[in-house]
């Protein structure tokens, strides 16, 4: 069997960039978070907001550190596996990667030590400042990151010269067309997912019936945000699509599952996207409403897939499904914005078992939305890597074999999977631990400021079982 | 218009980064290097803490690194990635599984030894592999019309076995002398005692190393055995640097011998760029051949003549917060 090095490279820069993003996306929501509560502790000198930004900040000291170490990945993938692609657009995204390591990373990694370890060496004042720093090196970085991704989306200020981009204009190409929206787009996303993720440990909690002033107060405070953001991501995510129809039609031709371009086109609920056969099976939809939402008018035109040719077409079956997770998530965080909402007198959302059960459970789905939005995203613009002008097949590093992409593809599954797995259990060791204040079990561990993790003492048996810890650390 | 030599500019700037990525990220490779012959686990304790503050922002010097190629000078990053591709993963691997080990070696209790591991094999591996890069650099690339042309294992030679082993040498050495100023008491005591060993072998590998360039290639030799009379300095000043580290640890010095030992790589840094220059993908491309568009490194100069400073203050800053000794069990403060 001859192994393919562009199919094996595409499937592992899919799955270190997956792996990848789940921490940022979270880091961006949850430094502002911790800002606004270091804000908050500052302002009105009321504990409960120091306990809680104390406790979320070992969190994010966890997830940024793992997001650090498959971050290092991500910036050799584009040589490695990619060389065409990375010698041909190295005048944009060479300057542009690089900004966002000496305007992003530093500040974060800088102002993190503070943030984790300076609570006592540098005054209140400072300790905010550094928060805040924190936040904004998160955003810095996501502002960076996104314009190289949407430049790929809908690249402009450029001309070709013998096959290489040379910018021509940086203001065009920095904030090219799909750039404002997806920044939006995704900041949203972080800061749902910040308050998802939230909302769920402080619901779990007071299931529990623990640390109960700290987890109302910001169970309520996610709520409120939560009612707010889901439907203003449900509009900015539409105001994403209608550019999406303008600049990468074929794109939005598969998240519809629409093969001919035509007026008054369904919204499907469900079908089997069949591409050999060029249509769909076991179709069910709602009449004109598909035109409705894309053109605001039912009898619009909406592209078909058959516009291009079948080897230009994405693989529109991941397309169209990722696009409906995406979207019904959506519609369940409003829900719950609206159920919070509704349960809000009396203090009715702190007490109903079903419902802090419910959001116990909503914590992992802003991770399944960002996903599967990036799978859209992302697949629905294959052949493409930079839109209609350079396809992936000839992006790919031209002495690539196919054994060696598989030799690294299964390298990198090995070492995440044990990495992470090792990561997320201690990640479950600190919320297990909690917000209570513990004696301090162990005094040498306290004392030790290494970063970027080790704001959480929490001791850690890899591979051990709860029940075997040892007696001595208590305390839980 | 094309007011200034960009590529020489950036030459420079790339080739500081290399620099200060070699001597910081290097100690702390080195303390990982020398992990499994420490002489208790409270001194690896002791070893892990000199370094856990400062390590990550080192190693932030290497994503500036390859994003920096990238921008300047991409024909050098998409020719030596390709090239490189087994031993840039095992790099990365070991670059991860060493940057986890800081943090879980402190919770894992029963487990402790395999963080353990995973700390010395992933810093061994990661400078066995910078190592293997710098002899694959001198010896050059095979490529076809600015593309790597040649095989997965083509960088893997008897020569870039040796520069492995030098880098790992050369990196258990900043080790050794950073803990020298670092610790005190038995673990002090046992870093002066390695460290006059440690300063044989990188002598004699750096030694077979500076022997056996000329011959890699006509280029090199021609360069040391002409007309460029005035680099022969470089040798002389590794030499000096070379015996100061012998008289200061003789003398029990404590700043001293990590002060020699910087002086050390950099002259013999300085060296193979000399050897090489101006060629960045040898034998083929210089570094005006490999250079990305002149708005592109003039649009990223402008920012970076700005940013930088700042960085490095930030840089400075969390080195004087966490200066003088570190003492067992007790941390920074």
């Amino acid at each position: 069997m001859e192994l393919d090095p562009l199919l094996l490279s595409r499937i592992q820069f899919a799955f270190v960039v997956s792996f990848h993003a789940i921490f940022p996306v979270f880091t961006i929501g949850l430094a502002s978070y911790i800002a606004v509560l270091e804000g908050l502790a500052f302002k009105t000198g009321n504990p409960v907001w120091l306990k809680l930004s104390g406790f979320w900040t070992k969190v994010f000291a966890v997830v940024f550190g793992m997001g650090v170490v498959s971050g290092i990945v991500m910036s050799f993938q584009f040589g490695t596996n990619w060389s065409n692609f990375a010698q041909a657009t190295a005048n944009f995204l060479g300057p542009v990667l690089s900004y966002e390591v000496i305007t992003a990373f530093f500040l974060e990694a800088a102002f993190l030590g503070v943030l984790l370890f300076g609570r006592d060496k540098v005054p209140a004042g400072v300790h905010l400042f550094a928060a805040i720093m924190v936040a904004t090196g998160t955003f810095i970085s996501s502002f960076w990151i996104l314009s190289a991704n949407s430049w790929m989306q809908t690249p402009a200020g450029f001309e070709l010269r013998d096959g290489v981009f040379h910018v021509t204009s940086w203001s065009e190409a920095i904030f090219n067309p799909s750039f404002p929206y997806r920044f939006l787009h995704m900041g949203l996303a972080s800061f749902l997912t910040g308050s998802f993720v939230v909302a769920g440990v402080s619901a779990w909690y007071l299931l529990k019936g623990r640390e109960k002033e700290a987890n109302r107060k910001a169970l309520s405070m996610c709520l409120w945000l939560i009612l707010f953001l889901a439907p203003a991501q449900a509009v900015v995510g539409d105001f994403h699509g209608l550019n999406t129809l303008e600049h990468q039609p074929t794109k939005v031709a598969a998240m519809e599952g629409n093969w001919e371009t035509s007026s008054n086109v369904p919204l499907l609920l469900f079908a089997i996207p069949d591409q050999e056969a060029q249509t769909n099976r076991f179709e069910i939809g709602v009449p004109s409403l598909a035109s409705m939402i894309l053109t605001h008018d039912w009898d619009g035109v909406v592209p078909g897939l058959k516009d291009v040719p079948r080897e230009e077409q994405p693989p529109v079956a991941i397309v169209f499904w990722s696009f409906r997770v995406m979207v019904g998530i959506g519609t369940l965080m409003i829900l719950v914005g609206l159920t919070g909402l509704a349960l809000r007198r009396g203090g009715r959302y702190f007490q109903s078992r079903w419902f802090l059960q419910v959001l116990r459970v909503m914590s992992i789905a802003p991770f399944l939305a960002v996903l599967t939005g990036w799978f859209v995203t992302e697949v629905g613009r294959a052949p493409w890597l930079v839109y209609g002008i350079m396809d992936q097949a000839s992006a790919v590093t031209p002495s690539l074999t196919g054994g060696m992409a598989l030799f690294t593809l299964i390298g990198y599954i090995v070492v995440y999977a044990l990495v992470f797995s090792a990561g997320i259990y201690y990640l479950m060791r600190v919320l297990y631990v909690g917000l209570e204040d513990r004696p301090d079990e162990d005094e040498h561990e306290a004392e030790r400021p290494a970063r970027p993790f080790s704001a959480a003492h929490v001791p850690f048996e890899y591979g051990d079982d709860e029940h075997r810890n040892p007696a001595g650390q208590g305390g839980h | 218009m094309e007011l200034f030599d960009l590529p020489l500019i950036w030459a420079f700037i790339i080739g500081f980064g290399i620099i200060m990525y070699v001597l910081m990220d290097g100690f702390d490779l080195g303390v990982g290097i020398l992990f499994p012959f420490a002489p208790s686990e409270g001194d690896r304790d002791t070893m892990m803490n000199s370094v856990a503050p400062v390590w990550d922002g080192n190693e932030t010097w290497l994503v500036l690194g390859g994003a920096g190629l990238l921008a300047a000078f991409p024909m050098v990053y998409s020719i030596f990635l390709p090239a490189l591709y087994i031993g840039v993963f095992l790099l990365l691997a070991g670059l991860i599984f060493r940057g986890v080990a800081f943090e879980f070696r402190f919770k894992a209790r029963t487990s402790r030894y395999l963080w353990n591991w995973a700390f010395a094999g992933g810093s061994t591996v990661a400078s066995f592999a910078q190592g293997a890069v710098v002899g694959a650099y001198i010896q050059g690339f095979e490529t076809v019309n600015g593309a790597y042309a040649g095989g997965a294992l083509d960088w893997l030679t008897p020569f870039t076995v040796l520069t492995g082993l030098g880098m790992l040498a050369g990196y258990a050495l900043l080790g050794s002398t950073w803990l020298i100023m670092k610790t005190e008491g038995r673990l002090q005591e046992w870093a002066y005692r390695i460290t006059l060993p440690l300063l044989a072998a990188v002598l004699v590998i750096f030694g077979i190393i500076s022997v056996w360039t000329p011959f890699v290639d006509d280029l090199v030799r021609e360069r040391w055995f002409s007309n460029l009379s005035v680099i022969w300095i470089l040798p002389v000043l590794t030499l000096l640097c070379a015996f100061q580290i012998f008289r200061s640890v003789r003398n029990r010095f404590e700043g001293m011998p990590f002060v020699a030992t910087m002086g050390l790589f950099i002259t013999t840094y300085l060296g193979l760029v000399v050897s090489r220059w101006p060629y960045v993908v040898p034998p083929e491309y210089t570094l005006w051949e490999a250079a990305s568009a002149y708005e592109s490194q003039l649009f990223l100069l402008l920012g970076l003549l700005f940013v930088i400073p700042i960085v490095l203050t930030y840089t400075a800053w969390t080195y004087w917060v966490f200066r003088g000794k570190v003492r067992a069990g007790e941390g920074y403060h």
